[in-house]
């Protein structure tokens, strides 16, 4: 078999190939801010149409990790690349990396002043250059793929925590990334709202979407992730797929840690 | 003279030369707001620089016109600087004067608007791909704008009053025409009824023009569910309330 096919024969599930560029690639990755380290020499791959679900004790460094990913927070050593795109810190690159990715926000960051729908179309329009017309209809689209199309013309401080995380989720997938950011998406949300944008995400997933998440939604993690990374102290400790981590979770931390979450 | 003469008031009121003064005194607060506002942007930009040297001057400009009075600022630049060479008109040196001391007032109140913008939403923007320029103008600007409004339609009242001491290098705007008038009818009280009426008036329209800013800019700030941002302090009001 040629060693560049990503086809199989076994049929739905592709197998990302060797050869394949990964989605995301980081390499003894350090973050520091000012004498504390917030990154210790992660090492991450993801292939493409994985889902990772990261999760850790607070202040373990998720919310780094997935935020040098798009260069929102800068890495200080190490390589970090984006679908084969190396992110050093020049601007073409960076601006490639984003145009990859989308992210998603624990506290949504829609533009308040801004109507849902302009929430959607700004990006279009002013970084792809799309016109009015045709933002509108790409962001209906995604509207109504996370089942708000009803509240276009609405400001977001009149939509619910969970109808305001939806659009936040549609408003990155307006820019069509290869690859979606989520930074605990749920946390800020009452309970009721919690399934609805779960619900939003698993769909994405079932799309083939490559996902980074960290969440404690370990329903979630269970039912979606093809791999759960967990870490500590701004290290990866483990990496396992979810039945193995939540049976047999190989280090002390994980284990208290799943400890105090499942209970 | 000792009456007052309510219709000789209305009738300075009415005052052709003294309405040519409040057209002038428009004109100072217009153009030095415009020109203050550009200036203080400026100097609001290099006071959140991360480069010292800037920062710092910045921070020396705003301590400087905020810590000395107007009136002094305008006499060294009417009389002051013709004696090192530089000579403007009397206009120009009032609204040097005006600029240079509103632009300080109006750095700390713009530099005030966009730290209040939180970093969440230029991470947003950063997330999606937005230019700086894109960022800055449909973002962040118009988010620091709505924050702005009160304290700068303050400033601007503030302003549109403090234009009367340009009537001390002679500008001829409502304060030194009622002067003018003043000496030469000697009806005190009739000639500055006429102008405080005007003052009032042109104080009163920029408020009603500041309610209806801050009403079209606030229209979006409807919050029904910021969870724990507001449901707390309102349940706790409206147990204050009642109490
Ligand atoms: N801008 C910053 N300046 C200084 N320290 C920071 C900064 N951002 C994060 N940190 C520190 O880095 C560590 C890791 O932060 P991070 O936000 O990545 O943790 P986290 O795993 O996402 O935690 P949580 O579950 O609470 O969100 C924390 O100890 C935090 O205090
Ligand atoms: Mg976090």
């Amino acid at each position: 078999m040629s060693e560049t096919s990503t086809t199989t024969t076994e049929g739905a599930t592709v197998q990302p190939q060797l050869r394949e560029v990964p989605a995301v690639r980081m390499e003894a990755v350090y973050k520091h801010y000012g004498d504390f380290t917030a990154l210790n020499e992660v090492d991450l791959k993801v292939a493409k149409g994985e889902k990772i679900v990261v999760c850790g004790p607070s202040g373990s460094g998720k919310s780094t990790l997935i935020r040098c990913i798009n260069h929102i927070e800068k890495h200080d050593e190490g390589l970090i690349y984006v679908n084969g795109v190396e992110l050093d810190h020049q601007r073409k690159n960076i601006d490639a990396v984003r145009r990859d990715t989308g992210m998603v926000f624990q506290s949504f960051n829609l533009f308040p002043h801004m109507t849902v729908l302009e929430n959607c179309t700004l990006a279009p329009m002013t970084a792809n250059g799309m016109s009015e017309a045709e933002a509108r209809d790409l962001a209906m689209h995604f509207l109504t793929k996370v089942r708000i199309p009803d509240q276009a013309e609405k400001f977001p401080g009149q939509l619910s925590g969970g109808q305001q995380q939806r659009v936040a989720i549609a408003r990155a997938l307006c820019m069509r990334p290869k690859i979606m950011l989520f930074d605990e998406p749920t946390s800020a949300l009452d309970p009721e709202m919690v399934k609805e944008v779960l619900e939003t995400m698993k769909k994405l997933a079932e799309e083939g979407m490559t996902m980074l998440c960290v969440t404690h939604e370990m329903g979630f993690a269970r039912e979606v992730a093809d791999r759960i990374v967990f870490m500590n102290e701004g290290k990866v400790v483990e990496q396992a797929a979810p039945e193995e981590f939540f049976k047999h979770p190989k280090s002390e931390r994980a284990r208290t840690f799943l400890d105090q979450i499942i209970h | 003279m000792s009456h007052f003469s309510p219709t000789a008031a209305v009738s300075y009121f009415f005052n052709y030369f003294l309405m040519k003064g409040v057209l002038v005194t428009i004109g100072l607060t217009v153009a030095a707001v415009i020109g203050g506002l550009i200036l203080g942007m400026g100097i609001a930009l290099l006071r959140m620089s991360s480069n010292p040297v800037l920062a710092g001057a910045a921070r020396f400009y705003i301590w400087f016109f905020r810590g000395t009075p107007l009136l002094i600022q305008l006499v060294v630049i009417y009389s002051g600087l013709p004696q090192l060479g530089i000579k403007f008109s009397v206009i120009t040196c009032a609204l040097v004067g005006l600029i240079l001391n509103e632009a300080a007032y109006l750095a700390e109140i713009v530099r005030s608007g966009f730290m209040a913008v939180s970093a969440g939403q230029r991470e947003a923007a950063w997330a999606l791909s937005l230019s700086p320029w894109v960022t800055f103008r449909r973002v962040t600007l118009p988010q620091a704008f709505r924050l702005m409004i009160p304290p700068l339609g303050n400033s601007i009242n503030s302003l549109l009053k403090a234009t009367s001491l340009a009537s001390v290098i002679s500008v001829e705007e409502l304060m030194r025409r009622s002067d003018m008038l003043m000496q030469e009818h000697f009806q005190i009280l009739e000639v500055y009824a006429a102008a405080t009426a005007y003052y009032l008036i042109l104080t009163s329209v920029w408020d009603a023009v500041q309610r209806r800013l801050e009403k079209h800019f606030g229209r979006s700030s409807v919050t029904k569910s910021r969870k724990v941002a507001t449901r707390a302090p309102v349940a706790q009001a409206s147990v204050e309330a009642r109490a």
